[in-house]
C-alpha cells in the first residue's frame, strides 16, 4: 500500500538535496565579502532590533503580497497542467475563470503603484 | 471529462454577478481619474440593486447547482434578498459618514461587495468545504475593512485583531470538517447526513468535528466563549463598518449554522442540542450582564449584539426534532430582520453624533437628545424598546417565536435564562432611553438625506412590521431547504 508514495519520497529527497546542494556550492565557490550591514539577520528589510511601533517602508510587504498572489496562481497551474487533457475545454475555461480575479488584481497593484521602488 | 451545465450558471447568477461587479468597480477605482465623489457609491448601489431583482426573480427555485456544491433553494433567496437589502442600507449610511472622517476612498465599496457575495455564498452552501470558501470570502474583506480608518490606532488594532482571532477561528472550522469527512468519508451536507443515520464507525470523529464546526461558526457570530473579539473590534472599526459587519456577518454565520446543523446533523442532535444551548445560555448571560457596564456606545452595542446571538442560538435547540426543525429556521429568520432593522437604525443614530476622533460616543453625549431632537430620541427609543422586546416592536414577536421553539424542544431552563437576561437587558436600554430624556446636554448632530431617511425607515418599520409579524413569520416559514 505504502509503495504509491514513493515517488513522493523520492521528490522529497531530491528537493530536499537540490536545496542542501545549491546553498554548499554557493558557500564554497561564491565570493565572501561580508560587511556590517549584510550580516544583519535581514540583509533586506527593516531592522530587527528597535521600538516596535515606528514606521516602517511598506515596499518589502507589497513585493510579498505580489508574490503571493502569483504562488497561488502558479500553485493552481500545476495541478491543472498535469491533468490538462482529462479536464479538456472545460478545465481550460475554468482556468481563464481562475485567472480573471487574479490579473484584476494585478493590475490594481500596478496601478496603485506597488511596482514602483522609490 | 467533467461535464459542464449550463444550468449551473443561471442558477448561481446573482453571485457570479455581484463578484463580476466587484471585479469591474476595482478597475473603475484605478482607471477613471478624478471620479466624482458619487461615482463608485452609485455603482455599488446599482451592482447590489441588480442583484437583489436577480434574486427576487430565483424564487421557486429549487435546484443544486455545480454537483451538489450549492443550495438554491427558498432559504437561499430569502437569505440573499435579506443579505442585499441590508447591504443597500449600510450603503445609504456609509456615504456620507466615510467623506465626513476623510475615509471616502473607492476600496471600500469593493470590499464590501465581496463580503457581501461572501455571504451569499455561504446562504447557499450545500458542502462543508464551500462554507470554508463562503466564509474566507466573508471575512477578509471584513478584516480589511475594520482597519480602514489607517493610521488611526484603535482602526489598526482592530483590524489585526480581528485578522488574527478570525484565522484561528478558521482553523477550528478546517480542522472540524476534516474529522467530519474522516467520519463520514463526505464533505456534502446531504450526504453526511445520510452516512450519520446509516451509522459511523468513529461516531466521537463526527461529534467533536461538529463541535469543532460549532467553535468556527461561533466565532462568526460572537457567541461567547468565542465572543472576544466582539468589543474590541466593533469600537475600533469605522462605524459603519461596525453595522455593516453586526449584521452582515452574523447573518452569513447563522445561515451556515442552519444550513450544516439542520442538514447534515439531526443524527446527532441528542449530543448537540445540549451544547447549543449551554453556548446560547453562556452568550446571553455574558453578552447582557457586561453590557451593563459599559459607558462607550459601541461597546454597548457590541455587547447587546453579543446577547442578540444569544437569543438567535436559543433557537437552534430544536434543529434536530422532526416538525421542529422549521420553526427553527424561521424565528431564526424572523430574528435577524428583526435585529438588522433595528440595529441599522440605531447604528445610523450612532453615525450622526460621532465625531473625529472617537468624540461623540459616550454615553453622557446623548443627554439631551430629548429635548434638542425628539425626532431622533423617539427613533433611538424605538430601536431601544426593539432591542428589550417590548410591544409594540418587531422585537417582542422576535423574541416571543423563539422562546416558542425553546419551549417546544423542551428546554424550560434556557427559557428561564432568556427571560431573566431579557429583563437584565431591559436596564441598560432603559439607561440610555433616561440619558437622552431626563439628562439635560447639548448634543452635536449632524444630519444627512440618507441617515435621516435610513433613520426614519428602519424605526417605521420597527413598530409598523409587528402588527405584521405572524404573516411575516409565515413567509419565513416557507424559506425551508431543498432537501425535506
Amino acid at each position: 500500500m505504502l509503495t504509491g508514495y514513493i515517488p513522493i519520497a523520492i521528490l522529497l529527497i531530491l528537493s530536499v538535496g537540490l536545496g542542501v546542494l545549491v546553498i554548499v556550492l554557493g558557500g564554497l565557490f561564491g565570493p565572501k565579502r561580508p560587511s556590517k550591514r549584510k550580516s544583519a539577520a535581514y540583509e533586506s528589510g527593516m531592522q530587527p532590533i528597535g521600538p516596535g511601533t515606528r514606521r516602517l517602508p511598506v515596499r518589502f510587504y507589497m513585493v510579498a503580497v505580489l508574490f503571493i498572489l502569483f504562488d497561488i496562481e502558479v500553485l493552481f497551474f500545476l495541478p491543472w497542467a498535469v491533468a490538462f487533457r482529462d479536464l479538456g475545454l472545460y478545465g481550460l475555461i475554468a482556468m481563464i475563470v481562475f485567472n480573471i480575479p487574479i490579473i484584476v488584481g494585478f493590475i490594481y497593484e500596478w496601478k496603485k503603484g506597488a511596482l514602483e521602488w522609490e | 471529462m467533467i461535464e459542464f451545465n449550463p444550468l449551473d450558471l443561471l442558477n448561481t447568477l446573482p453571485i457570479l454577478v455581484l463578484v463580476s461587479w466587484a471585479c469591474a468597480l476595482l478597475m473603475v477605482n484605478v482607471f477613471v481619474p478624478r471620479q466624482g465623489k458619487g461615482l463608485m457609491v452609485l455603482l455599488t448601489a446599482l451592482g447590489l440593486a441588480v442583484t437583489l431583482i436577480l434574486s427576487i426573480f430565483q424564487a421557486g427555485t429549487q435546484t443544486e447547482a455545480f454537483k451538489g456544491m450549492l443550495a438554491i433553494d427558498d432559504f437561499t433567496v430569502y437569505m440573499n434578498v435579506f443579505i442585499l437589502a441590508s447591504s443597500l442600507v449600510a450603503l445609504a449610511i456609509s456615504h456620507d459618514y466615510m467623506q465626513r472622517m476623510g475615509l471616502a476612498r473607492g476600496e471600500y465599496y469593493v470590499l464590501m461587495l465581496f463580503s457581501v457575495a461572501g455571504m451569499m455564498l455561504m446562504a447557499s452552501a450545500a458542502d462543508l468545504i464551500v462554507v470554508f470558501l463562503a466564509l474566507e470570502l466573508l471575512s477578509i474583506p471584513l478584516y480589511v475593512l475594520s482597519a480602514f480608518a489607517r493610521p488611526q490606532v484603535e482602526s489598526e488594532e482592530a483590524g489585526l485583531k480581528y485578522f488574527l482571532l478570525g484565522a484561528f477561528a478558521s482553523g477550528f472550522l478546517v480542522y472540524g470538517i476534516a474529522l467530519v469527512y474522516g467520519a463520514t468519508g463526505q464533505t456534502n451536507l446531504i450526504q453526511i447526513f445520510a452516512a450519520a443515520e446509516a451509522g459511523v464507525e468513529t461516531p466521537a470523529f463526527l461529534l467533536v468535528g461538529a463541535g469543532l464546526i460549532l467553535v468556527g461558526l461561533g466565532f462568526k457570530v460572537a457567541a461567547a466563549p468565542f465572543h472576544m473579539w466582539t468589543p474590541d473590534v466593533y469600537q475600533g472599526a469605522p462605524t459603519t463598518v461596525t453595522a455593516f459587519m453586526a449584521v452582515g456577518a452574523k447573518a452569513g454565520g447563522f445561515a451556515a449554522l442552519l444550513r450544516v446543523f439542520i442538514a447534515a446533523f439531526p443524527a446527532i442532535s441528542v449530543d448537540l442540542a445540549p451544547v447549543l444551548a449551554a453556548v446560547a445560555a453562556a452568550t446571553l448571560v455574558i453578552g447582557n450582564v457586561v453590557a451593563v457596564a459599559q459607558s462607550n456606545i459601541k461597546r454597548l452595542f457590541a455587547y447587546s449584539s453579543i446577547s442578540h446571538a444569544g437569543f438567535i442560538l436559543m433557537a437552534f435547540v430544536a434543529f434536530g426534532q422532526d416538525g421542529l426543525f422549521e420553526d427553527t429556521i424561521a424565528s431564526v429568520l424572523f430574528y435577524l430582520v428583526t435585529f438588522a432593522i433595528a440595529s441599522f437604525g440605531s447604528w445610523a443614530i450612532v453615525i450622526m453624533l460621532e465625531r473625529k476622533e472617537g468624540r461623540g460616543l459616550d454615553l453622557q453625549d446623548y443627554a439631551g437628545l430629548g429635548r434638542k431632537y425628539p425626532a431622533l430620541a423617539l427613533a433611538m427609543a424605538v430601536f431601544m424598546f426593539s432591542f428589550t422586546g417590548v410591544p409594540p416592536t418587531l422585537g417582542f414577536a422576535a423574541k416571543l417565536f423563539v422562546f416558542r421553539v425553546v419551549i417546544e424542544g423542551g428546554y424550560y431552563w434556557l427559557a428561564i435564562v432568556g427571560v431573566v437576561t431579557s429583563v437584565v437587558s431591559a436596564y441598560y436600554y432603559l439607561r440610555l432611553i433616561i440619558i437622552m430624556y431626563m439628562q439635560d446636554g447639548d448634543p452635536q448632530v449632524r444630519g444627512e438625506t440618507w441617515l435621516n431617511l435610513a433613520t426614519a425607515a428602519t424605526a417605521v418599520a420597527t413598530v409598523l412590521l409587528f402588527f405584521f409579524s405572524t404573516p411575516l413569520f409565515e413567509w419565513a416559514a416557507e424559506a425551508g431547504f431543498l432537501w425535506f
